[in-house]
């Protein structure tokens, strides 16, 4: 079992990683250790490879920081759960490879629930229930399937959006 | 079928019609990246894709602006970084620091052009939208693959349109309309959208570069105004891109500029706007006057008309920094310069300053800062006990002279 961590709306990504902490002007290896390092200070030294993020609407507003996203990676996040991402985070997360599932379950679960979440099946099981994901779109799905947006590229040299060729994707 | 501005000019970047709602990939007019993140999208160049020499270093662009000049030995190392790449690259569109802010630089040196796309890694790309061109903010990864292929992939947005109408009052700036919006529609109302702003003809192009800035802020992907004389005497605009009668918009929102106040963003969000007037108990520690979305000529101007003749008051420090070096060489030639340092304010090297909290002007505990930045979030400009309100020039510059956050119609 994981840990699911709860937080509230509009988490920007200052409050994921603050300016300051930046790879920039401390080091990328440090990256993990300042995951909320001032909205909540309890968050990286106790989240472990496989917890949960359930959060509120608006997830990772502001700047286009993609360290914000990496630094959740690299704690071992392996989900985001929230009813709206902003479009930089929602953008950044999928190019990194990290799953990402619009539903609003912050009135459902609580900070500190255990969560076991299952990718193929799109649910995420806990103590309170079996919570349907809902599943990203297929393009999304096919950046996953290979790690990342980078590893797709160097794997099909194109991007995953022009792979039907009609232009007809929507989304 | 008729296009919004949007759908006009992402089509041309495809090579084919493209409407609101289908993914694409566009040929990218100019990707620009900053000295805070250059050293990534770097890594991911050379460690990632394997790629050493970029095919289109012309169509590049790399700012040192977020920490100008260096501050410690770590971005001194980064900035190394970035210069020797855009050398060995041939990438002529190096700016280095104290030239000014990267969004500043793009429009002032003509980066980018009215129909084009450009991505920066960097929110307020949105910017560009005050000469019509799609501008749009993305990540290391995105911005690095636009200068290994030239090309990235997107959603085309639908479209907000928003009509202006009346006159803004004396002393109420463009950023007032867009705190106004911004109490209208929240932090998150035109999230994954465009935004097109009509009637805006009255407005010069730093207030549209202010309106265009801001529109990330609500969560929008562009923002855009569409082309005019003024967008026509900056650059040649393309003979398709027209605001089309039938264009599908999302929702339209009409402000009345007659009824906007100055207005104020209190912290911790962006979108808690309550008019400057309500809240003459707030005393400030320092204000600050600059950045992308407000610290051009006339954001300085506008400063000096309130200070000129005056003192800041007593305990208030005003750090104000240019948005690039031409507008600190235009306020030095034109004697705003002298009216604001008469006045007790200080002039920092043109960039980013504060607004990120790395330099500058860092605010510490139980502080309060009146910025004319974007951005109020916890912990934004230093700690997170500290308080950071935004508003306009005008009432950046009244507040200096109280102390505590004034109404500039008051002055």
């Amino acid at each position: 079992m994981n840990r699911i961590w709860c937080f509230g709306d509009d988490i920007d990504t200052d409050q994921i990683i603050p300016g300051r902490y930046s790879p920039y002007m401390t080091s990328e290896q440090d990256l993990a250790r300042y995951a909320f390092i001032e909205r909540r200070p309890d968050f990286a030294p106790n989240v472990r490879p496989g917890d949960i993020i359930v959060a509120g609407k608006n997830f990772g507003c502001g700047s286009s920081r993609e360290y914000a996203p990496r630094a959740l990676q690299k704690c071992g996040i392996a989900a985001i759960i929230a009813p709206t991402f902003a479009r930089i985070f929602f953008r950044n997360a999928i190019n990194l490879g990290i799953p990402l599932f619009e539903a609003d379950l912050t009135g459902v679960l609580a900070d500190g629930d255990d969560g076991r979440l299952d990718l193929a099946l799109g649910q995420l099981v806990t103590p309170r229930g079996v919570h349907a994901l809902p599943q990203p779109p297929a393009f999304v799905r096919a950046i996953h399937a290979e790690g990342g947006i980078v590893a797709y590229y160097q794997k099909y040299h194109r991007f995953p959006v022009e792979s039907s060729g009609e232009g007809t994707d929507t989304w | 079928m008729s296009q919004t501005l949007s759908e006009q000019i992402l089509s041309h970047a495809a090579g084919r019609p493209v409407r609101a709602g289908e993914l694409t990939v566009v040929e990218i007019s100019r990707a620009m990246t900053i000295d805070s993140i250059a050293p990534e999208v770097i890594d991911v160049l050379h460690e990632q894709l394997g790629i050493h020499q970029i095919p289109y270093p012309e169509r590049c662009a790399i700012f040192i602006d977020h920490v100008a000049p260096a501050s410690s030995l770590a971005t001194a190392q980064a900035q190394v970084r970035a210069r020797h790449f855009a050398r060995e690259q041939g990438i002529e569109a190096f700016y280095d620091a104290g030239q000014g802010i990267c969004h500043q630089l793009m429009v002032e040196q003509h980066l980018v052009m009215p129909g084009s796309v450009a991505i920066g890694s960097d929110s307020h790309s949105t910017t560009y939208g005050a000469i019509a061109a799609f501008g749009t903010g993305m990540g290391t990864t995105d911005v690095a693959l636009a200068f290994a292929t030239g090309h990235s992939w997107l959603r085309v947005p639908e479209t907000i349109r928003v009509n202006l109408t009346g006159t803004l009052s004396p002393v109420v700036d463009a950023k007032d309309i867009v705190l106004h919006l911004l109490s209208r529609v929240r932090g998150d109302g035109f999230t994954y959208q465009a935004v097109e702003f009509h009637g805006a003809q009255a407005l010069s192009l730093g207030s549209r570069m202010t309106l265009c800035s801001m529109t990330t802020e609500m969560g929008a992907k562009a923002g855009l105004v569409p082309p005019d004389d003024l967008t026509r005497n900056y650059a040649p605009v393309p003979d398709w891109l027209r605001v089309e009668g039938g264009a599908d918009y999302e929702d339209v929102i009409h402000v009345n500029l007659d009824e906007i106040d100055p207005l104020v963003a209190c912290p911790p969000a962006v979108d808690n706007v309550v008019p400057a007037r309500d809240l003459a108990d707030v005393h400030v520690d320092q204000v600050f006057l600059g950045t992308c979305t407000n610290g051009r000529l006339q954001d300085l101007v506008a400063a000096a008309e309130l200070l000129r003749g005056r003192r800041i008051a007593p305990g208030v420090r005003m750090i104000i920094i240019p948005a690039s070096h031409a507008v600190l060489q235009a306020a030095s030639e034109d004697g705003t310069l002298s009216t604001l340092l008469a006045a007790g304010a200080t002039i920092g090297t043109p960039g980013c300053g504060p607004c990120i909290g790395r330099h500058m002007g860092v605010i510490g505990s139980g502080e309060v800062c009146l910025s004319t930045g974007n951005r109020n979030f916890t912990g934004r400009m230093g700690a997170p006990d500290a308080d950071i309100y935004l508003s306009s020039p005008q009432v950046a510059a009244a507040t200096a002279l109280r102390g505590v956050i004034t109404d500039p119609r008051e002055i």
